[in-house]
């Protein structure tokens, strides 16, 4: 009996669990402390749907077989250079949105074949690379966001300043537009329903992608490159594929990102975004070398809702310092350590 | 004669369940050089690893026997213990750090060191080295070799011949070393290296060091050995001393025969004389397998096998002509040439290749039988698919079907098309790797090494649905294998490669003899001396 | 023939230097850009030298053992901050707090690099992303301690070091009965040149003594294990143990690395000052040239000289060239980050090239 239960916790993944029981504990706290749970529950689909997309990028480098995307910053940096154009045309409502995503795809898709040729140099090191690539591009944007000659008075500073504001409003661009179309409310719930609509039709996207004979030979190649190789399959043609899929869903994610949040962060902030991503991956089950869309559901929807709900209840037990912040620094990076650690367990 | 060195008693091993030695009886006397010589498989290795109580064999339940070293019984249960007593051993691969001079090599782990101020306080790991003392007992075990080089050279780019012996060199270094063990020593080695390495070995003995000496070049054998043991499967088959051994009568033992031919009826095809596939110099970059120039003609419609030991390239051919690693030369198919080093042009032009790495190349182990039998297919061919709005989807009822009957056709024991193939038997694996190949529908198969691993009842249906292939559709095989016996069960020709060159071509009737030299690289010698 | 020699010596010598070249071309752009005098430029240069030297020595260690870089030094850097902690929250002020601090941080980092140790024992051929993260990580610990448990948990009290709320270190601590603790034991000061020679001699006794340690038994060892685990394995070394060591001697090394940067910088960022210690350290010693398998102390001393002379020129000449010098800070981040990418890259590329194509060999 032990040995059965034993094995099913091998195969559920402990830290799945360790998650799943803290985040009861937490919901149990909630209740005690007489939480609002339709506005905890409103914020869990908020925070979830504005980060799956994110999240969803790791897959087709997961499966490619370069591991998780640490510079998907890349990609979220094409994004926001979209948005950033798209609000310098002076473009408004889903326009902008539209806009500034195929601008960000066409950037994704060149930057994304510029770092797979990247990444399939360094083989092995891809992850410890494409971290520090992608610290690089945000560096290096940074100094384009200053110099950057854009007149729009909704991106520039007010009162003097070179440069873009370190973050700008979308209020008058595309603020909340698919978190508010079909928004519905039952009994204090909020339910985006546009905004899950499009993260469907995303999701659906990728698994029909890896229904197709590409995408079968870009499992392959990330699964078992001498296998794949003997199938005739260009191996380090469909990294490279894999590479420019995660650059374009960073870029759509950080846009999805973006509109939920109503702003648009510059300079230093994408330059952690990718951490958040590839803990969430993991806790919903994925390994390096091995993801789903389900992983990307589950595990979006367990790291926020811990997110959402530790913050009000550890705020209820200790109103000093921000103790949730502390618990989501430990989890994410603590995820990813163990993560790390068991690449060449296995076989 | 004096006390033996080493004495083995009916040593017997099995690895779970497969006998590998069966009572083994030698003796070694101070300063002798023993040879003992064998096939691939015939038991060699397990043998030297028993003696120097390597942890492969104590991991795997042991071994039987007795050995009694220098008059005692003796444990050997690591190889710490074989080394404290006096045994050393000189590996195939180097164990040398390129990074550190010759000196530091010899001397790793064993390095001489002198006390400071600071290890006074802190322990013996904080002595410093005293690379003066080091560096004398290494031009002294250099000079026993009579090796001229400079003993503070670093290992990095020396050649390989310097490299074997600054192994050497290690092993002598050690006190008290009176039994020392090579494996296949001269296998990396040119000419004029061997020929310095077989003198430094009679040097060696000479001294009083006995010494084993594992090999297959019986010109080597005959040059230095004083007594030479041949052993076929797990058994010794001959006990030879120099003066009554004759490379011709080492062949033969060796070889042996072991299995009846399968019955075959034969066909019409096989006497046909157009060649579908022409290999000429080729050369194959694979480690381990390294094709020098292989000239090589395929008949239309014959199983040809390709045989020879372990290391001289004849596993090289296969995965070079398919792309796999990385080829020259030329390779004509059904009369047009095909592109090397690109597996996608080999397999549409049909052919197709059942991968000795089973679980490496073979298989997606993950994966289902339905998917490992159709991916080829689908990427090369086209198969299994439907355009939908210009984007080509998998067809999964398509490929089920096609698995199914193929399951049923090659008998594959499983639970059903859906069943990851990494929990199937390892005969049944194969099968699946083979059902993968013949869905490309290909006019040639190459199958590397197709028993391998997989157990005896299961081998025998193998090697049966190989030869269905060949008669009932008419396909050409090309199977590569280190058993000999099983390719002359059914091949209707037999290329043997010996250091990455093709040795010759036998019948599979030839005599055993004949196999053994070419197996041996003799064949080429005997001939010349003859002519 | 003799000057077609040298010159491609030259040649040579400049191609496998090929990163400390750039980077000092770099600097001399920047100095004539900014227009630096080079005596502020001389000074500046020798106090961060002094701050920061003993950092970048910590990393060498590991790099021999074949850990590659380790970014794990961060946790060194927390080992000290909690030491510091500690002797201002006692208020041993000078010298003796700070050697107090010094002994206090060494079983701390032991502990730390042993649980380092363990974590990239378990990640092998991962050890450079592991040990970043790891770093990452710790920093949710320790500011879960700094934050919550000292005050919360373990009863303190403390007016000037803790938040008002009684729970919790503050977000900078003032260092003021430490500061210059080391360097003013001996400091010549001419105008405004300040050298803290004695600080110069310490790290320079702990230079030799890594020198000292890697060519004892030791030393050898751990240099096999970096050559190759697995003959270091089979001459019987323990493979394991000797990491385990390594990257506990490089983070203690770091320890006082980050001792003697804060001593001479007199404020404790609670929350900030170690954030950045691995990559800037990582950055400099790849500037000298070294790589993630070959790193020298000259390499180091090189390495931080012109990382930092970048350091204070890239503002410097963002501010003349374009009027921000915000420009010359994210362009230095920029170099940090890519300076690290590039020369990780080109190793990983170089080792997958060496796999390949051996075809002429034959």
């Amino acid at each position: 009996m032990s040995q059965k239960i034993k094995k099913f916790l091998d195969k559920f993944g402990y830290t799945r669990i360790i998650i799943i029981l803290f985040l009861i504990m937490l919901f149990i706290a909630a209740f005690a402390l007489e939480l609002q749970t339709d506005s905890l529950i409103s914020g869990i689909l908020n925070r979830a749907g504005m980060n799956m997309i994110l999240t969803l990028a790791m897959v087709p480098s997961i499966q490619s077989g370069t591991g998780l995307n640490f510079g998907l910053s890349v990609g979220i940096l094409c994004g926001v250079l979209g948005a950033v154009l798209s609000i310098a045309m002076n473009l408004t409502g889903w326009q902008a949105f539209l806009i500034a995503n195929g601008l960000g795809i066409v950037f994704a898709i060149i930057a994304g074949y510029i770092y797979g040729l990247l990444l399939n140099r360094v083989k092995t090191q891809e992850m410890l690379i494409g971290t520090y690539a992608g610290f690089s591009v945000v560096s290096g944007m940074c100094m384009f966001w200053i110099l950057a000659p854009f007149k729009s008075p909704k991106m520039i500073w007010p009162y003097g300043g070179r440069g873009l504001r370190v973050t700008v409003s979308l209020e008058d661009t595309f603020d909340k537009i698919l978190n508010n179309f079909l928004l519905r409310e039952y009994n204090g719930i909020e339910v985006p329903w546009g905004l899950y609509a499009y993260i469907i039709l995303l999701c659906l996207a990728v698994w029909l992608f890896s229904r197709s004979k590409t995408g079968i030979a870009m499992q392959t190649a990330g699964s078992n490159p001498r296998f794949a190789e003997s199938c005739g399959i260009n191996v380090d043609g469909m990294r490279i594929i894999g590479t420019i899929l995660s650059t374009v869903l960073g870029a759509m994610g950080i846009l999805v990102y973006a509109q939920s949040y109503g702003f648009l962060q510059l300079y230093n902030a994408p330059l952690y975004m990718a951490f958040p991503a590839v803990a969430a991956i993991l806790i919903g089950g994925a390994s390096v070398h091995k993801a789903s869309i389900a992983h990307v559901i589950i595990g979006t929807f367990l790291f926020q809702a811990l997110l959402v709900v530790a913050l009000p209840v550890t705020n209820a037990v200790l109103p000093e310092g921000n103790l949730s912040e502390v618990v989501r620094i430990i989890i994410s990076n603590g995820i990813i350590v163990y993560a790390l650690t068991r690449i060449g367990g296995g076989e | 004669m004096s006390k033996p060195i080493l004495q083995l008693i009916d040593i017997s091993k099995d690895y779970y369940g497969n006998q590998v030695l069966k009572k083994v009886n030698l003796t070694v006397q101070p300063g002798e050089v023993h040879a003992i010589v064998g096939e691939n498989g015939a038991g060699k290795s397990t043998l030297m690893n028993i003696i120097f109580g390597m942890p492969v064999i104590h991991n795997t339940g042991g071994f039987s026997g007795q050995i009694i070293f220098d008059g005692e019984p003796v444990n050997i249960d690591s190889p710490k213990v074989a080394m404290e007593k006096g045994i050393g051993m000189v590996h195939q691969e180097f164990m040398l750090l390129p990074g550190f001079t010759i000196t530091e090599n010899l001397k790793l782990n064993r390095e001489i060191t002198k006390h400071n101020l600071i290890s006074k306080f802190l322990g013996d790991k904080m002595k410093s080295l005293d690379m003066e003392s080091m560096r004398k007992d290494a031009r002294k075990a250099l000079d026993t070799l009579g090796v001229d080089i400079d003993e503070m050279l670093p290992v990095e780019g020396l050649p390989v011949g310097h490299k074997q012996f600054v192994e050497i060199a290690r092993e002598i270094d050690k006190t008290n070393m009176k039994l020392l063990v090579f494996d296949e020593p001269t296998a990396v080695l040119t000419e004029i290296e061997a020929d310095l390495f077989l003198k430094a070995v009679k040097k060696l003995s000479n001294e009083g060091i006995a010494i084993l000496f594992i090999t297959h070049r019986l010109n080597e054998v005959m040059q230095v050995a004083d007594n030479i043991t041949v052993i076929r499967d797990g058994e010794v088959v001959g006990r030879l001393s120099r003066e009554e051994a004759t490379v011709e009568d080492m062949a033969r033992l060796m070889v042996g025969r072991k299995i009846d031919r399968v019955e075959k009826s034969k066909k019409v095809n096989n006497g046909s004389q157009e060649n579908i596939l022409e290999i000429r110099n080729l050369k194959v970059d694979m480690p381990g397998e390294v094709v020098k120039n292989v000239n090589l003609d395929v008949k239309k419609g014959e199983i040809l096998g390709i045989g020879g030991l372990a290391g001289h390239g004849k596993i090289g051919i296969a995965n070079g002509i398919m792309g796999l690693y990385p080829a020259s030369g030329q390779v004509v198919f059904k009369g047009s040439k095909i592109k090397l080093n690109n597996p996608n042009d080999a397999l549409s032009r049909g052919m197709a290749f059942v991968s000795e790495d089973r679980r490496g190349v073979g298989l997606l182990l993950d994966e289902s039988i339905e998917k490992n039998i159709a991916i080829t297919a689908i990427q090369v061919q086209g198969k299994f698919l439907t355009k939908i709005l210009g984007i080509n989807f998998v067809l999964n009822t398509k490929i089920r079907e096609h698995a199914n009957k193929t399951i049923k056709e090659l008998d594959i024991r499983c639970t059903g098309p859906e069943q990851p193939v990494r929990r199937l038997s390892g005969g049944n694996q194969q099968k699946v790797c083979i059902a993968r190949a013949i869905t490309l529908e290909p006019d040639l198969l190459f199958v590397s090494e197709p028993t391998r691993g997989i157990d005896v009842g299961a081998k025998k249906i193998v090697l049966d649905l190989l030869l269905k292939l060949n008669q009932e559709m008419g396909m050409t095989i090309v199977i590569t294998s280190s058993e000999l016996a099983e390719l002359r069960s059914i091949c209707d020709r037999i290329a043997i490669i010996y250091d990455g060159k093709l040795e010759g071509i036998l019948p599979p009737d030839a005599d055993d003899t004949d196999f053994g030299l070419m197996m041996a690289g003799g064949y080429s010698d005997m001939a010349k001396e003859v002519s | 023939m003799m000057g077609k020699q040298s010159s491609w010596n030259i040649k040579k010598t400049v191609s496998t230097n090929i990163v400390p070249v750039v980077f000092t071309v770099l600097c001399l752009v920047g100095a004539i850009i900014a227009e630096a005098s080079p005596f502020f430029l001389l000074s500046s240069v020798i106090t961060r030298l002094a701050r920061n030297l003993l950092l970048v020595f910590s990393l060498i260690i590991p790099v021999v053992t074949g850990l590659g870089l380790n970014f794990g030094i961060v946790l060194g850097a927390m080992a000290a901050q909690i030491a510091l902690i500690a002797v201002v929250h006692w208020n041993i002020t000078g010298l003796g707090g700070f050697t107090v601090a010094a002994l206090l941080s060494v079983p701390i980092s032991i502990l730390f690099g042993w649980l380092t140790g363990k974590v990239l024992n378990k990640a092998k051929g991962n050890e450079m992303i592991t040990s970043m993260m790891l770093g990452f990580f710790a920093n949710g610990l320790y500011q879960l301690l700094f934050l919550f448990i000292l005050g919360g948990v373990i009863p303190m009290k403390n007016d000037t070091i803790m938040l008002p709320s009684g729970i919790g270190i503050k977000n900078t601590v003032s260092l003021k009965g430490l500061k210059y603790a080391l360097d003013n034991v001996i400091m010549i000061s001419h105008d405004s040149l300040a050298i803290p020679v004695f600080t110069f001699i310490i790290t320079a006794l702990l230079a030799l003594a890594i020198r000292f340690l890697l060519q004892t038994k030791l030393g050898q060892e751990l240099r096999c294990v970096g050559q190759d685990m697995n003959i270091a394995a089979t001459s019987g070394i323990d493979v394991d143990k000797m990491r385990i060591i390594a990257v506990i001697l490089s983070t203690v090394l770091a320890a006082w690395g980050q001792l003697i940067h804060l001593q001479n910088i007199g404020i404790l960022q609670t929350y900030g000052s170690h954030e950045q210690v691995g990559l800037f350290a990582v950055a400099s010693i790849l500037i000298g040239g070294a790589s993630v398998t070959k790193a020298t102390i000259g390499q180091a001393v090189l390495g931080t000289f012109l990382f930092h002379l970048l350091f204070i020129i890239s503002p410097m000449a963002g501010q003349k060239l374009v009027g921000e010098p915000q420009v010359g800070e994210y362009f230095r981040a920029f170099v940090a980050y890519g300076v690290i990418g590039v020369s990780l890259g080109l190793h990983a590329w170089q080792k997958q090239q060496a796999r390949k194509n051996k075809l002429e060999d034959i």
